[in-house]
């Protein structure tokens, strides 16, 4: 056997550190996938799984109204409460990391993300305490007379939107400060020192800098929203069902899992045209 | 413990770019050698192929007659200090210097007092539970050190080690370094692009440029005696002076300059004998110019020139000089710190034949 | 006076979403000392039955103990996969070294439902029975992206030097990742193992789908959620709220404080 040279043995052992997370990847992840797609285009008749190549699954989310409904209902919430949690956490990320005193501001960050420390499904369940028929609002509107019936605040969309908003603005509000925080105070003296006024330099300093950090938060949540499960499933009623919603029905009723396989790759190619929508500001650099 | 360091047509090619061409180079046992060269000249590139970071492309590396060429770092009798001294910043300084021989299996007890002493070497056992980060540059520099000696090294390798220290105390570790190296008598290779450093520590100096060596030599013969014009313009300032070769005997040549003739020894050719026509160009330090007129033996004049500039450096005076006979040049040459010299003034100049170097103008591989 | 009003705006802002953020928590801990059995307006008085409750309740502290173990290895697993696999193509040239990050960490890019199905149609096709295994295996599939890139992203260029150093005095690579590149980068390498663990602790779709009789505390408290509104359900996600937040904090006093300044 000839010597490695030292380049060669590095190499050679350089590849026995990735393997096992590559092997693992490609194992639990890429070959899943791959048999997911593939299933996509089988189907289920009387009970069976028949292994016929065809495109049936995709024609049928088409054609039904009931499925494609799904993707325009999770479409719809995802991109409300996307644009949303922005607009309610960008503020919040400023007030922080501009507003309160530097040695508070690790404390006032902690405390706007400190929910996040409950489990998600209790999340979700506590948001039913506030919005259910006998809930805390509905009790309040009752009490100071401003309502004489209950409002119907759960079970609909709306409380799915506030169920996510709640989450991401935590989120957000997390990833914009640490973007804000990086910026050198000399960019506002700088634009100031040329002229700008306090808006002119947020417009054309400001933003732009943190648009970065925005974008890879607006499509954390994108892809994180899009495809929930529980909180539609715990605060959405039955009405208006998103697309995880119609998966696990799948999965669970009518033991499809051609049909779901199909949901599942429309539900991912969703993702990825997000991704490539965005993918010119997000990035993983190594320091 | 110490050995010799013999490197055979080592060659280095990243892609299309050559690193390293064709060096060769033997290294006695104790000796402390200096790499010298501009930046991306391939001395760094070579003390990797040493240390065991990178196998020559082409070439052998043999250490002690053993062959070392895809030996692993590890298996080396070799360490190396680093530019940016690398010291593990989550260890005291004792365990920074135990590690080598932690690796080496010694007891915890035994490394222990071995690491002191060599803490003691450079003057740092009082600091031996601190943490790098509690130290001064210096300090680190000289726990670099430690670290590599204490594993008992026949090849040091020392890479820009003081390149990131002021001045001052580059002179004093440059002194420190020299004085340590004698004490343990193991071979140093060291890499600089300093000259000064290279002429202040180094048995033999090698200069390297692109890829090749360019001379080798004991500093005073490097500086004094170079065998490049690339060599001669590294080591320190110098006026090179065009001529062609006239007339040639046993014992002397003539060469014909835009200064006036010059008869020389054949001595001042360290690349060789004169050849007849031959284009040559004359090698002349700022500090070998002396006055027309002064009563030192051996003196050749060169003329007239003009002073076009002066600036006092504290040990002399450094002139801009613009030869009469040849106006277009201009000449850098040192006066003494009593000269009165004023611009628009015109001075006679003269050099000894000794101190003139001549080497052809165009490199024989070109 | 234009401050002042700026001042003024962001301190209403702020207290607005603050209370948005804090509502449903507060209530949530509020009623699950309900003395009655509806976790809603009014309030009738203090107790902590339902607390006694849910330590009563054998399945849900099993769940605990479940999810307790689960997060701890697969971030353990995922950590040292993704450790390994940040070494390797931060330090060394391999080919196709960008595809190979791709491919690490596109897990994070799909959603958690869609590698669990993928996954359960796998085990189904080759009858592997689901259990806490399955479901440790999906969380070291969505830690390790996770893990991976927070690691790679801390090793700079100037522990090379570090590295190499070690190993000419004699260490081999996995000394010199234990005793050397893993100590340097112990903030991140921690940061990467908590947030797994909150993740996979957390975790509900994979947990659901990959799980059978032994299942994880989310999927318990799913189970739950079929009663409706219930104290018992406010109490056990106001334990682990308030357990996790005394955690965080010990940690933040302690580990990260520390870290964060040297």
């Amino acid at each position: 056997m000839p010597t490695l040279t030292l380049e060669q043995s590095d190499r050679r052992n350089a590849w026995g550190f990735v393997a096992p997370a590559l092997l693992w990847t490609l194992a639990f992840f890429v070959v899943p996938f791959l048999f997911m797609a593939a299933m996509s285009l089988w189907s289920r008749q009387s009970g069976q799984i028949v292994k016929a190549w065809n495109l049936d699954n995709y024609v049928a989310f088409f054609e039904k109204a009931s499925l494609f409904k799904g993707l325009v209902n999770s479409l719809e919430i995802t991109l409300i409460v996307t644009v949303l949690s922005v607009l309610l956490a960008y503020p919040l990320a400023w007030i922080i990391a501009e507003r309160v005193p530097k040695r508070f501001q690790r404390l006032a960050l902690i405390m706007a993300v400190l929910p996040f420390w409950t489990s998600y499904v209790v999340r979700s369940y506590s948001w039913l305490l506030v919005l259910s028929k006998n809930g805390v609002v509905n009790q309040t509107l009752l009490t100071i007379g401003l309502v004489s019936e209950p409002l119907e605040l759960a079970s609909n969309r709306t409380a799915t939107v506030i169920g996510f908003t709640h989450f991401f603005v935590m989120l957000l509000t997390l990833t914009i400060y640490a973007n804000l925080i990086q910026l050198s105070p000399n960019y506002r003296r700088a634009a100031a020192d040329l002229g700008a006024n306090a808006f002119q330099t947020f417009r054309h300093v400001i933003l732009p800098l943190t648009l970065p950090g925005i974008m890879t938060g607006a499509f954390l949540t994108f892809v994180l929203c899009i495809g929930d499960y529980v909180t539609p499933q715990i605060l959405g009623g039955n009405n208006e069902l998103v697309l995880p919603q119609i998966i696990m029905l799948q999965l669970g009723r009518r033991a499809d899992f051609p049909m779901a396989a199909a949901l599942s790759i429309i539900l991912m190619l969703a993702v990825t045209l997000a991704y490539v929508l965005c993918a010119r500001w997000l990035k993983i650099e190594r320091a | 413990m110490t050995a010799s360091v013999s490197v055979q047509n080592a060659s280095k090619t990243f892609g299309a770019f050559t690193a390293l061409n064709d060096v060769s180079l033997d290294i006695n046992a104790g000796e402390f050698i200096v790499l010298l060269g501009p930046s991306g000249c391939g001395k760094t590139t070579l003390l990797s192929i040493l240390g065991g970071f990178l196998s020559p492309t082409k070439g052998r590396i043999s250490i002690g007659s053993r062959d070392m060429t895809n030996v692993q770092p590890a298996k080396r009798p070799t360490t190396t200090m680093f530019q940016d001294y690398a010291l593990f910043p989550h260890m005291k300084l004792k365990d920074n210097v135990g590690f080598g021989l932690r690796m080496r299996g010694m007891a915890k007890t035994a490394r222990d007092e071995k690491a002191l002493g060599f803490l003691d070497l450079v003057g740092l056992k009082g600091v031996a539970d601190k943490k790098p980060h509690e130290l001064s540059g210096g300090q680190r520099q000289r726990v670099a050190l430690a670290r590599a000696l204490a594993v008992d090294p026949d090849v040091l390798l020392l890479d820009e080690p003081l390149g990131a220290l002021d001045l001052k105390l580059r002179r004093q570790m440059q002194d420190e370094l020299k004085a340590i190296q004698k004490r343990v008598g193991t071979t140093f290779v060291h890499v600089t692009h300093d000259q000064e450093e290279a002429m202040a520590i180094a048995d033999r100096i090698v200069v390297m440029n692109q890829g090749r060596i360019e001379d080798i030599g004991a500093p005073a013969d490097i500086y004094m005696r170079p065998r490049s014009l690339f060599s001669a313009g590294f080591m320190g300032e110098v006026n090179f002076i065009p001529g062609t070769v006239v007339e040639t005997d046993a014992a002397s040549a003539r060469v014909e300059t835009a200064l006036g003739p010059m008869t020389l020894s054949p001595s001042a050719f360290t690349t060789g004998f004169p050849i007849r026509n031959q284009a040559v160009t004359l090698c002349i330090r700022p500090e070998h110019f002396r006055r027309a007129g002064t009563d030192e033996v051996g003196l050749v004049t060169l003329g007239q020139a003009s002073v076009t500039g002066q600036a006092f450096f504290g040990t002399h005076y450094r002139c801009h000089l613009s030869p009469l006979a040849a106006p277009q040049m201009s000449i850098v040459a040192h006066m003494p710190q009593s000269a009165t010299v004023s611009e628009g003034e015109a001075v006679g100049l003269a050099v000894s034949a000794l101190d003139v170097v001549v080497l052809p103008s165009q490199r024989k591989d070109a | 006076m234009r401050n002042i009003v700026i001042s003024a705006a962001s301190w209403v802002y702020a207290t607005l979403v603050f209370g948005f953020i804090f509502l449903p928590v507060a209530v949530l801990v509020l009623f699950s000392f309900q003395d009655g059995r509806l976790p809603v307006p009014p309030f009738n008085g203090f107790s902590t039955q339902w607390y006694a409750a849910i330590f009563a309740d054998r399945k849900l502290m099993a769940a605990l103990g479940n999810s307790f173990v689960v997060a701890l290895l697969s971030s353990a697993i995922a950590c040292v996969l993704g450790f390994l696999a940040a070494y390797a193509l931060a330090r060394h040239k391999l080919p196709g070294s960008a595809l190979q990050r791709g491919l690490l960490i596109a897990p994070m890019t799909v959603s958690y439902l869609i590698i669990a199905l993928g996954l359960l149609t796998v085990l189904n096709t080759f009858g592997i029975p689901l259990s806490l295994w399955t479901v440790g295996i999906g969380h070291v599939v969505i830690n390790l992206p996770l893990c991976f890139a927070i690691i790679y992203s801390s090793m700079g260029d100037h522990h090379i030097n570090i590295e190499r150093a070690a190993r000419d005095l004699g260490a081999g690579d996995l000394k010199v990742m234990v005793l050397v590149t893993a100590p340097m980068l112990m903030p991140s390498i921690l940061a990467a193992f908590f947030l797994s663990v909150t993740f996979s602790w957390d975790e509900f779709i994979i947990a659901f789908l990959l799980s059978r009789f032994d299942v994880t505390l989310p999927v318990e408290i799913w189970s739950l959620l079929r009663s409706g509104l219930n104290p018992k359900t406010n109490a056990i996600g106001s334990l682990v709220f308030l357990v996790s937040v005394a955690v965080l904090m010990l940690l933040e006093f302690t580990l990260f404080r520390k870290t964060g300044k040297s």
